[in-house]
């Protein structure tokens, strides 16, 4: 009798501890998910909007800007994310060598570029890549270029700096997830390696990767995420353009939702297009690393 | 020798070049809030005297401490709501366990990779239907159950030692007195990363306050950055120094507690 009041007191703690959570969960993001689910099959403009069918799937098959948006954020996804990554992970590799001398200031140097806000990161790249910006001074300087290069009005540019500028914020990011991961390997594994002869590089392929590779599957998901959701930084350094060169999917949206005639059902149809892609690869990744947990 | 000498030399050089290319931006940010607009396009890199003057246009066209204030009280509010919610929940999760909230939790961990975009359409038409729409209470509200930091909370509670809460339940504490008075306290550097993170998260927030905030009283200076680099002729004096003024407190932040900010990241990995 007395272990089921106990068992019963556990329940209604624990309740109450979560409850106010879920409570909010449920208005800010259940319902909203839902909607949006509903949404999608609803056509119209504004506040007039009446049940479409599949009239809103129909339209992303033809819709020219959206296929735009997803080749743009696929450009920066594949591009962008393994450099990122990469170079994260050698960072952290060098950081991790306790011989290293001036680590700390290394280590938040490479860190400081995530305490800007995104505005003011993208603002201060917009300043330095405008036509006359300190980038193309430097270039030409350097005898590197002899025509400024126009950074912000030519498609292929704008997005090589969109990728400059979010390899700049989010590199330090990710190295700090691998120093910390980096600390948690046992040491001696290293020392056996070295003492066996086995090289640097593949000290670094063969045992920190595979150590490391749940933490960098968690730090790809949070970038396919990151990536799917660009919005701040497009929208003001390029506003999506040169010719939609930079246009993404989040922006797509905003645009569908608060610039050209709001078309909620529509802007709802493509979110879930997001939500779709972001499961799938999310799914992909986690097979790619479980597979190859298997395979060695 | 001379290898291990070579590639000592090159990891250094690796990475002075990285860490000079991520401090340059700020360098040149300090810099030119200091400088005309044409001598920062022109790149001149030396300390200005343009200073007061940038101050004195950025401070007619934009109510600095109105922007700063609205930022702030956002910012605030959020940490406090979201640390207090969230850790609850956390806290919640990892202690008293049942089937049923397990199952919820995986849920949670589900919906964690839903992207904002796919949200915001619904949560504006929601928040004018409730007459909510240029208030901050409009920014705030769909923040404050933040799973990444319940998740953030259930992961650093599991460090927490047992002993502790048995100890406090002999002693007849209730349960909420028992995470007010034992939790709280022995959590504290778990605390100071969550208010960090969520802290510059609220206050570097852009696009939900730019969907919900409308009016220029009630715009946050990162909507002010913005507008101001959408000028047609920006002036880039105003620009650097405006967003100088928008990073500086997170900085602060960022030196004063990087100790708990790493020490944080640990236990969100592990």
């Amino acid at each position: 009798m007395a272990q089921t009041r106990l068992d019963r007191s556990e329940q209604i703690n624990g309740w109450a501890f979560v409850m106010p959570a879920l409570v909010l969960l449920g208005i800010f993001m259940i319902y909203p998910i839902i909607w949006s689910l509903w949404m999608s099959f609803q056509v119209g403009r504004g506040a007039n909007f009446s049940f479409g069918g599949l009239a809103n799937i129909q339209r992303l098959a033809n819709d020219a800007l959206l296929i735009k948006a997803l080749t743009n954020t696929c450009i920066f996804f594949f591009i962008q994310v393994p450099i990122m990554i990469v170079l994260a992970l050698l960072f952290a590799v060098a950081l991790n060598d306790p011989t290293l001398k001036f680590r700390g200031l290394f280590r938040t140097a490479l860190f400081l570029p995530c305490v800007t806000s995104l505005i003011a990161y993208s603002s201060l790249f917009k300043s330095m890549f405008s036509a006359d910006g300190i980038i193309n001074q430097a270039l030409l300087t350097l005898h590197v270029i002899g025509t400024p290069i126009p950074w912000l009005s030519d498609p292929f540019w704008a997005r090589v700096v969109i990728i400059t500028a979010i390899t700049w914020r989010w590199t330090g990011y990710n190295m700090i997830f691998y120093l910390a991961a980096l600390q948690n390997v046992d040491k001696s594994i290293y020392e056996v390696a070295r003492i066996d002869g086995v090289p640097a590089w593949a000290r670094f392929t063969r045992i920190t990767i595979p150590m490391l590779k749940p933490v960098i599957l968690f730090t790809t998901i949070l970038s396919t995420i990151g990536t799917l959701q660009l919005f701040d930084e497009v929208n003001n350094i390029t506003q999506g353009g040169p010719g939609n060169a930079t246009l993404t999917l989040s922006m797509y949206i905003y645009n569908l939702t608060f610039r050209m005639m709001p078309s909620f059902g529509y802007s709802a149809t493509v979110s879930w297009v997001i939500v779709l892609i972001v499961a799938v690869l999310s799914f992909v990744q986690f097979m790619i690393a479980r597979d190859r947990r298997r395979a060695t | 020798m001379s290898v291990a000498l070579l590639r000592r030399g090159a990891v250094y050089a690796f990475l002075s070049v990285a860490a000079f290319l991520s401090v340059f931006p700020f360098y040149w940010m300090a810099v030119g809030s200091t400088n005309q607009s044409p001598d920062i396009v022109r790149g001149k890199l030396g300390v200005g005297e343009n200073l007061l003057v940038n101050f004195q246009h950025l401070m007619t066209q934009v109510d600095l401490p109105r922007v700063f204030g609205n930022s702030f009280l956002i910012a605030v509010i959020s940490t406090f709501l979201t640390l207090a919610v969230s850790s609850f929940a956390g806290y919640g999760f990892e202690m008293f366990r049942s089937r049923i909230r397990e199952r919820i939790f995986q849920l949670l961990l589900l919906l964690l990779s839903i992207p904002f975009a796919a949200l915001m359409v619904p949560l504006f038409v929601m928040i004018s239907r409730a007459q909510l729409n240029n208030t901050f209470t409009a920014v705030v509200l769909p923040g404050i159950a933040s799973i990444f930091i319940v998740f953030y909370f259930r992961q650093a509670t599991k460090a927490f030692p047992r002993e502790l809460r048995d100890a406090a339940r002999v002693d007849g504490l209730k349960e909420w007195q028992i995470f007010l008075f034992v939790y709280l306290p022995t959590m504290r550097s778990t605390y100071a990363a969550a208010t960090i993170i969520v802290f510059m998260n609220a206050w570097n927030n852009y696009l939900w306050p730019l969907i919900v905030l409308q009016t220029p009283e009630n715009k946050t200076i990162t909507l002010v950055i913005s507008t101001l680099t959408a000028a047609y002729t920006p002036d880039y004096g105003v620009i650097l120094l405006a967003t100088v003024l928008a990073t500086a407190p997170t900085l602060v932040i960022f030196f004063v507690l990087q100790r708990q900010f790493v020490q944080g990241m640990l236990g969100a990995v592990k």
